[in-house]
Order: structure tokens, then sequence, then C-alpha cells
């Protein structure tokens, strides 16, 4: 049944990011049309921009995330000898190599896992979680994130952080260069054109407003299957759902982390912005907690 | 005449093939639960060398519980003489001592100096480690095991396996008070 889910994660996610690749070039030939008239050009700079902030993001995405968040790393097991050793615990029946654990200064308990791959992985909590959670509540929570690095959602979301961020400097330049002069140029060759290229460029337009959230719309349909299967992955590994279970009560009756960085929101355990789900669920990062923990209970 | 040659040594290229490929994955089973056992074996070392500290340690502040302790020791004993290569009559041995540890762990509750002992906790949470590896490693070599059986039992390993004399490894059992070892938590 669990393989069965991993496998079809695996196929479903390849979906989703051929077709935020198929966006990311969809973006910049908009961008490229609406304001440099080549989206050839468009095209171009979006793939180079992406392969740019992938290399970047894979080569050190630990070193990036973990800078972001503002975690300090434990070198030590004397520092959080109960840490490190659920960590080691957790690695060991996973099967997957000891990654590196940091530590974030915010009284509010959340935790997430980040890297390339299992060997160059790294886990982070919060010292809220540590204050919080007894032994088995930790275990569940350390399952969920070893979990992640072993599904290879770390690499998912690493390359999902970094396709997003492309799109919004591809945006940004587009804008940028639009109020420069870019696009009155444009507007000017307009007069002798026929109103076919206006409803192209309008369209262009369009898109390049729309990207961003059509971009973070698709971060977040990723991350929030992926929250599912580490619970039960998790489960799987510390055959003990009640820890889980009862970490997760606690992260949902705590309060908001006070500087969590935005941009890697969906590789927290639970959303460490605690947002109203005043809009849909299209727009959450995770699914809900109650949701989570009645799927758990039906293990 | 050439082309019926030709077919019988593809065929058999490919036989030969999944032979080894199957053979080679067979192995590969069978040596991660010899990974397992080797981690469950390393747990066990360290346990036997952390309780004469703890031991030493408890000696001082519980002077009237010298049953418990011998207990302990005499279990330590009795798991050190059980031979290496005998899994089931080591893992029963090493399940009496976790029982008998929990003796100790549980005198913390009746002298709060002990309790306070820096050392003494310490002690504890390195036990505590020792006890869920133990728990993990365990998991982790019957869960290896589930998977090799599954391997030699089912077609075409159970064509294979008695080749070359794989044969089914028995799963460790687990303390039937509970599922896990002992989940002792001294932090809170």
């Amino acid at each position: 049944m669990l393989y069965q889910q991993i496998a079809q994660n695996k196929r479903k996610t390849w979906l989703v990011m051929l077709s935020f690749f198929c966006l990311l070039l969809i973006i910049g030939a908009a961008v490229g049309y609406a304001f440099f008239s080549s989206s050839l050009l468009g095209i171009v700079l979006a793939a180079i921009v992406a392969a740019i902030y992938i290399t970047v993001m894979v080569g050190n995405s630990t070193g990036v995330v973990m800078g972001l968040n503002h975690a300090r790393e434990v070198t030590d097991t004397e520092q959080y000898p109960q840490l490190w050793h659920i960590v080691e615990d957790m690695a060991m029946v996973a099967r997957v190599p000891m990654p590196r654990v940091f530590i974030v200064t915010d009284s509010s308990p959340n935790a997430f896992a980040t890297g390339n791959d299992p060997k160059h992985a790294a886990v982070a909590v919060t010292t809220g979680l540590l204050a919080m959670m007894d032994r088995e509540e930790l275990e569940g929570v350390i399952g969920h994130e070893i979990s992640h690095i072993r599904n290879y959602d770390i690499r998912l979301a690493t390359i999902a952080m970094a396709l997003t961020a492309a799109i919004s400097l591809l945006v940004n330049i587009g804008m940028r260069s639009f109020w420069w002069g870019g696009g009155r140029r444009r507007s000017r060759n307009n007069n002798e054109g026929n109103s076919g290229q206006i409803i192209l460029l309008i369209g262009s337009i369009v898109v390049v407003i729309l990207a961003p959230i059509a971009a973070s719309l698709v971060q977040m349909a990723l991350s929030r299957n992926r929250e599912y299967l580490a619970d039960a992955s998790s489960v799987e590994l510390t055959r003990n759902p009640t820890g889980l279970i009862t970490a997760l009560q606690k992260i949902g009756n705590s309060k908001p982390m006070k500087q969590a960085d935005s941009a890697s929101a969906a590789l927290y355990i639970a959303d460490p912005f605690k947002e109203k789900r005043s809009l849909t669920h299209l727009f959450t990062t995770h699914p809900p907690i109650e949701q989570r923990i009645n799927r758990l209970e039906h293990l | 005449m050439l082309w019926i040659i030709v077919i019988v040594i593809v065929l058999a290229i490919i036989a030969a093939g999944s032979y080894i490929g199957f053979y080679n994955s067979i192995v590969r089973t069978h040596n991660w639960t010899d990974e397992a056992w080797s981690q469950i074996d390393v747990q066990l070392k360290r346990r036997n060398d952390l309780i004469p500290n703890l031991v030493e340690t408890v000696k001082g502040y519980a002077k009237h519980e010298q049953k418990t302790l011998t207990d302990v020791i005499d279990k330590r004993n009795q798991l050190a003489t059980v031979p290496a290569a005998n899994h089931e009559q080591t893992m029963a041995a090493s399940n009496q001592l976790s029982d008998s540890l929990k003796g100790i762990f549980a005198l913390s509750e009746s002298y709060p100096d002990l309790k306070a002992n820096q050392q003494f906790g310490q002690l504890m949470e390195e036990l505590s480690n020792t006890e869920n590896k133990l728990a993990y490693s365990r998991q982790l070599y019957n869960s290896s095991a589930v998977n090799y059986n599954n391997k030699i039992q089912t077609f075409p390993g159970n064509i294979i396996a008695p080749i070359h004399n794989f044969s089914k490894i028995n799963y460790l059992e687990t303390p039937s008070d509970e599922k896990k070892a002992p989940k002792v938590s001294f932090n809170d």
C-alpha cells in the first residue's frame, strides 16, 4: 500500500515538475514577447535563469535554506543528546545516512528537512519543539522529516523552490524593462500592427501577472500531497502513530513562528505561519492538521 | 539452421543473466539482515559496557536496592556467555536484561538525589538510547528477514535457494509485554 503510494507519488511528481517547467518557459515567452518583442529570447532567458537557480540550489541547498531560516548546526552529541540520538535512530531504520542536524531558535514547535539527496541532507528543529515534545513525539516528528529525505521529497522541494524563485526573477526583469521603456517601444510599433498583436501583448501581460500565483499553486500542491505520505512513512519507521498524532496536536495548538522564511514554508512539518484557511485549500502548503491526524488514526 | 543456434544462444544468455541477477539479489537481501544484526550486536556491547558505570553510580544512592543491582549484573553476565551466533538466544537474554534494567530506571523515582545526579541523568539517556536503538535495529532485522524470506520462498527463488543452500531466517521476537522496547523518557 505504502510502496504503491510512493510509486504513484513519484509519477505524479514528475508530471508536476514537467508542467512546472513548461509554465516557466511559457512565462519566459510571455515576458520576452511583451517586453523585448521576442518570445524566443524570453524562452532562452527563462531556461538560462532556471538552470542557474537549479544549479546553485542543488549544489548547496542545505547552506541556502539553513541560512534563510537562521539555523545553527549541532556538531556534537553532547549539545542535544536526545535529539541527536533520535535522528540517529530514525536514519538507521530508514537506511539513510545520518543527516546534519540544525537548531532554529524559535519558541513555536516546528521542524523541516532539506538537501539534495539522502547523502547531503539536513534536518532542523526549533527550540520550541525540543521543549514541548517528549521522546515518542520527537521520534514521530523526526521520522516524518527522515521520510522526506528517504522519499527524495527534499530534492523536489529544492527544485520547486529554485523554479519559483526563477519565475519571480523573470517577472521582475520583465516588469522592470516595462517601466524603463521596453513596453513603450513596443506600443509605438503597435500603431501600424494589427489587433491580433495587441491581444497577444495583453495575453502576455496577463500571464506575467498571474505567473507567480500559478507557480506557488503548483508548489503548494506538490507539498500538500507529500505531507500525508511522510506522515504515513514516519509511522512505518516508528511503528507508533500515537507519538506523531500528539505531536501534531501540540503543533496545531501552538503559536506561529516568529521568523520563518516564506519561500521555505513548504518544507516545514506544519505551516509555520498558521494562516487562516480563509481562501481555499489551494492556497495552503500543508493539509489541515485535523485531516492529517484523522488519516493517521485510520492507518 | 544458423538462426536456431543464434536464438538458442541468446535465450541461454538471457537465462544465465537473470539467474545471476536473482542470485545476487538474494545475497544482497541476506547481507541486509547481517548488517542489521551487526547493529544489534554493537548496541548489546555498548549496553554491557554502560551497566558497570550505572551500577557504580546507583550504589552510592540506593543502598537498600542490592537485589535490583545484582539482578542486573547477573543478567548482563549471562548475556555475555551466550554464543554470539545464536541470535534467538542472544535476544532472549537481552530482553531479560532490558526488563531488569527497567527496575533501575524506576529507582530514580524513589531516590530524588539519584534523579538529580548529573552523571545518572547522562547514563539514563545513554541507556535509553541503546534500548531504543536495540528496538529499532531489531525492527530493521525483522523487516530485512521478511524481504529475504519472501525472496527465497517465492518463484523463482524457491528453485534457486536450495541449490545454493539459502535457508529461511527466523524472526527475532519482540518482548511480549509490549511491542516496542521500553520507551523511557527522562527529560520531561
